[in-house]
């Protein structure tokens, strides 16, 4: 049941990504994109990784990017849809498995990396899932994650919003809802990681008119799955008003329509002794001023005084 | 001569039972994952190990 926990149907999310087997291959430039990121960012750490695993694989975008790369030992890949594994596999001969976001079967402290290209946007509880890769993970072991953000599809939002409003007199929530930016590091501090980075790069990409944006998330799997979802088939007119919309406010000049899509990458460890950490507060031994090579001046602030 | 696609030993090592978290046994002829804590049988499709409940063959069913 939808509860505020629950925001995806999951069973659905599989489904959506049990369809997509057969057009994900022609809809995957924003995985491939987004494994290309994660490559980059993993071959700028001076590290080797003897157990890496990618954690909703797709059709094997990060274990193509990955294979064979000197620094990378036995490479794992899973996804929740048994269907996208055998074609990951397929695409990528690598170890696969079927298994759940939301409850991994991950021997604790097994792996040097853990992986995740754009799929934990559709996990419900993404704190519990962070803690079980935090688990999963060797002591100053590595989490790489990339995830869409906030501002991921927000002409596509307004536009459909505005239409619904206009001729069905309500609105009801088509776009998920995404990771805000500042609050993925405090997600990954709450789960019990160390020397969380988060940066996020928006990614534009131009169509010709909302049909076609449409049709590329359904062949990417990423058809609306929020439990509020509305459950009667959308009035064409509907649609139809939401392109017009996403035409007049954002089409270029030459016609085509802008859809953006924020990738957040999110870099944290698991926690070791060796990891540089903060001091306590208060366990300064010098002051400011003295490193600074200044006198300290009073800042001529009084403290009121309490009645 | 290829029999049914074994599964990469390396990766028997990381797996657990996704509920209880403890150890499973791979039943080759079955080509099943036990978990005997939580009475389920992951079926291995094609040497990939389903490791989802609902799939999973509940070990009192007979």
């Amino acid at each position: 049941m939808a509860d505020s926990m629950n925001v995806f149907d999951r069973s659905l999310v599989r489904r959506h990504r049990d369809r997509a087997v057969g057009t994900l291959p022609g809809a995957d430039f924003l995985l491939r994109e987004g494994a290309a990121r994660l490559a980059d960012r993993l071959f700028d750490v001076a590290r080797d990784f003897p157990l890496a695993i990618d954690i909703g694989c797709h059709t094997g975008q990060v274990g193509l990017e990955l294979k064979g790369h000197p620094k990378i030992g036995n490479m794992f890949q899973c996804d929740m849809s048994p269907r996208l594994a055998l074609a990951a596999r397929l695409n990528s001969p690598i170890a696969t498995f079927a298994a759940d976001e939301e409850s991994l079967p991950l021997a604790p402290a097994s792996l040097d990396l853990v992986i995740s290209n754009l799929a934990l946007h559709w996990v419900n509880d993404l704190p519990g899932a962070l803690v079980q890769m935090r688990q999963a993970l060797k002591p100053d072991g590595l989490f790489l994650a990339t995830m869409f953000g906030t501002e991921t599809l927000r002409e596509l939002r307004t536009a459909l919003m505005e239409a619904e409003t206009e001729t069905m007199g309500g609105v009801t929530p088509r776009v998920s809802p995404f990771v805000d930016v500042r609050d993925a590091g405090n997600l990954l501090t709450r789960a019990g990681f160390a020397l969380p980075v988060v940066d996020a790069e928006n990614v534009t990409v131009t169509y010709t008119d909302m049909f076609k944006l449409m049709s590329d998330l359904r062949g990417m799997a990423q058809t609306n799955a929020v439990h509020a979802r509305h459950r009667k088939p959308t009035p064409r007119m509907t649609f139809l008003r939401a392109a017009a919309i996403y035409a007049e406010r954002y089409a270029a000049t030459n016609g085509r329509i802008p859809a953006t899509f924020q990738l957040v990458t999110l870099t944290a460890w698991a926690p070791h002794a060796s990891q540089q950490k903060p001091l306590r507060p208060g366990s300064a031994k010098t002051s400011l001023a003295a490193a600074l090579d200044s006198t300290e001046q009073p800042t001529g602030d009084s403290i009121p005084k309490p009645h | 001569m290829v029999t049914p696609a074994d599964i990469d030993p390396k990766l028997l090592e990381i797996l657990v039972c996704p509920l209880t978290k403890g150890p499973l046994e791979y039943d080759r002829a079955a080509q099943e994952l036990v978990s005997k804590k939580a009475a389920l049988a992951y079926p291995v499709r094609d040497g990939i190990p389903i490791m989802l409940p609902d799939e999973a063959r509940r070990l009192d069913d007979h």
